[in-house]
């Protein structure tokens, strides 16, 4: 069972099971003969969670947490090195390489960077129907370019055929972005990982790429996960929230509950270093000092413990279980009860 | 009397096709000890005017109009070794964006912030490494650090670095452009913390660039906005937050998510800012500004006082 209560299965698109990504550090060839083990990054350190059917899921946290490594093992871009995950109930890792490629047609993803994601030597045409093309969905070029316009359409770039022909280069970061979203959708997915796809853009055409994923959502019934660093950006598109920190996740709750009322002192501290568009409600940035461990030796017991201003021996001892405490509300933390809520704003 | 005056600005850069008005009659203010902050989207002129007062301008770019006065002494008349020998990095110096890309690789950190004390202040290396770990210490990377590459250190840290560089030569004024634009949000309110805490104590006047309107409220005492090479509305920043008058300003400051209070639907200004060779005739919003009237396409509202500290350029209220 997931670790978060019981969900109907059928309402559940992804489920991950204990998902463990391991990288293994090249070393020279003395050195390998003198280590017995070969050292590893722990990116991703058994995490299970599950997206349901029209959730946009949000996975924050740090840079170096993990999220992206999540997020690509979830569409098998990377393979896991242990644990399990399910799509529409279906085991991934059992796939054949072209069961696979049928199965991608039905999960895609948008890059955080459309000026490095799209092949600057295609048009958006091309660029569009390529995942039209490998997946041998159409029938005629003349459906393949009706498909091609109509999502173009829906993503906001009207009039499509003005689009059609040009190349990523006559076309600014919004418009880039659109095309990366179009890209993704052509092919009808009902599951996107979107890895900060607004970080690139400007504040003035960012709202518009988020309230069009929101209404992709409502009409297609899709899911997303959603990858951020931006507690405030996580609130605003999310229906539920997941909190990693060095490959394990610490809080996972609805968005308003976990921005309302924070169980774990990490996310505690992700809400506080967010900063608030109002000048007369400064703050102290009472936020954590120092950076995210080496994921190669990550710290024993809790691992956030060597930056918490709340731990004691126990946190350096016991590695504390995910538990519910109250409705979907889960958290990692021996400490939890004690953390002062007055502290935060 | 304000330690930097900017008074009508106009900076082009020539290009084959004409000029692009990066930069279009721009006035502004810093008083000693005040952080001004520079608002608006990419491409709108925020780096472009800063970076002029630091002469840091590519060749083509040429200052067609105004003056730049810098403690009563204009800037842009300077003979250039004079500017580089007494005012660069003595009185202004520069955080830049992305700090990854600003460090020479192959220096240790140490050397690199040692450099300008000693070209302009004529010390000994082994006192221009002393001041170095003071100012490592200062900004929280550690003196401990100073013989390391920067490749051996992570985004914020050499971020930290770049702002001890900036102080290296006791500045009177620091021009940050972006600094936290490449870092997360962790890393973000470390670097505003050691921003704001050495402006507090050195009593540095700063100038922050930033198309990040929370990063602004969080840190400056007065605020311009900026859309396409002009500056639209100049306020304290608890004004300009609460009651912003130009609609490009209330649509900016709408477009940001906040963690605080309830979850607000976002704002969000259709269609993409203008082409600086061509912009539009009378006021540059115009074409997407949803109180459009006729009057802001003929004519350039000016940039007129709607309180004692608010200065707006919007026909609606004229």
């Amino acid at each position: 069972m997931p670790p978060f209560g019981v969900v109907k299965m059928e309402d559940v698109v992804v489920e991950v099971r204990n998902l463990k990504k391991y990288f293994p550090i090249k070393l020279g060839f003395f050195k390998s003969l003198r280590s017995k083990e070969a050292p590893v990054v722990h990116a991703v350190d058994d995490v299970s969670f599950s997206i349901r059917s029209t959730e946009i899921l949000g996975l924050v946290g740090e840079s170096g947490s993990g999220k992206t490594t999540t997020g690509r093992c979830l569409l098998r871009l990377i393979e896991p090195t242990e644990g399990k995950i399910f799509f529409d109930g279906q085991d991934m890792a059992s796939l054949t390489s072209g069961d696979m490629t049928k199965l991608r047609a039905k999960m895609q993803i948008i890059f955080q960077d459309p000026y490095a994601s799209l092949n600057p030597r295609m048009n958006v045409h091309n660029i569009v129907s390529e995942p039209l093309r490998i997946q041998r969905l159409c029938g005629s070029r003349d459906e393949m370019r009706e498909r091609v316009t109509k999502v173009l359409e829906d993503m906001g770039l009207t009039p499509a055929r003005e689009f059609l022909y040009r190349f990523p280069h006559e076309l600014s970061g919004g418009q880039r972005q659109r095309v990366a979203i179009s890209r993704a959708f052509v092919v009808e997915p009902s599951f996107l990982v979107a890895d900060e796809p607004v970080s690139m853009l400007d504040a003035s055409i960012r709202t518009d790429v988020l309230d069009l994923m929101l209404g992709l959502v409502k009409r297609t019934r899709c899911s997303f996960l959603y990858i951020t660093h931006d507690m405030a950006l996580a609130r605003y598109i999310c229906n539920r929230i997941v909190v990693m920190y060095l490959g394990k996740i610490v809080e996972i709750g609805f968005a308003e509950d976990v921005i309302k009322n924070p169980l774990h002192p990490y996310t505690q501290a992700l809400i506080n270093a967010v900063p608030v568009p109002d000048p007369t409600a400064r703050h102290a940035r009472a936020t954590i000092k120092g950076e995210i461990p080496s994921p190669i030796n990550p710290p024993s017991g809790c691992r956030f413990h060597t930056r918490c201003r709340y731990a004691e021996e126990i946190c350096m001892e016991n590695e504390p279980a995910l538990i519910e405490v109250e409705n979907e509300h889960f958290t990692a933390c021996a400490r939890s009860p004690l953390i002062d809520k007055q502290s935060i704003k | 009397m304000s330690l930097l005056e900017v008074k009508n600005l106009r900076m082009y850069y020539e290009t084959l096709r004409g000029y692009v008005k990066a930069v279009d009659d721009v006035t502004f203010y810093v008083k000693r000890g005040e952080a001004l902050g520079l608002a608006g989207e990419s491409g709108c002129g925020k780096t472009s005017a800063a970076l002029s007062i630091m002469r840091l301008l590519p060749p083509n770019a040429k200052i067609i109009e105004g003056t730049i006065l810098f403690n009563g002494e204009d800037v842009t008349k300077m003979h250039i070794k004079k500017f580089r020998k007494e005012f660069c990095w003595k009185k202004t110096s520069v955080i830049f964006q992305g700090a990854m890309n600003c460090l020479f690789p192959i220096k240790k950190i140490g050397d690199q912030i040692v450099e300008p004390v000693m070209i302009h202040e004529h010390v000994s290396k082994e006192g221009a490494l002393e001041r170095a770990r003071k100012l490592l210490d200062l900004v929280g990377v550690g003196a401990e650090r100073i013989d390391r590459y920067p490749h051996e250190l992570s985004g914020g840290l050499k971020q930290r670095v770049m702002i001890a560089m900036a102080l290296a030569c006791n500045p009177e004024l620091v021009i940050a452009d972006e600094p936290t634009t490449a870092l997360d949000v962790v890393m973000q309110s470390q670097i505003l913390n050691v921003i704001e805490q050495l402006q507090k104590e050195l009593n540095l006047s700063m100038i922050l660039i930033s198309h990040n309107l929370s990063v602004i409220a969080d840190t400056c005492d007065t605020t311009a906005i900026m859309y396409a090479g002009k500056i639209v509305e100049y306020a304290d920043v608890t004004t300009l937050f609460k009651k912003p008058l130009h609609p490009y300003s209330e649509k900016l400051i709408n477009a940001f998510p906040s963690i605080v209070g309830e979850r607000r639907v976002l704002s969000s200004i259709s269609g993409s800012p203008p082409d600086l060779l061509d912009p539009p005739p009378g006021c540059r919003f115009h074409p997407r500004c949803p109180y459009v009237t006729q009057k802001c396409k003929e004519n350039e509202p000016e940039l007129i006082q709607a309180s004692s500290q608010h200065w707006v350029a919007c026909h609606l209220l004229g």
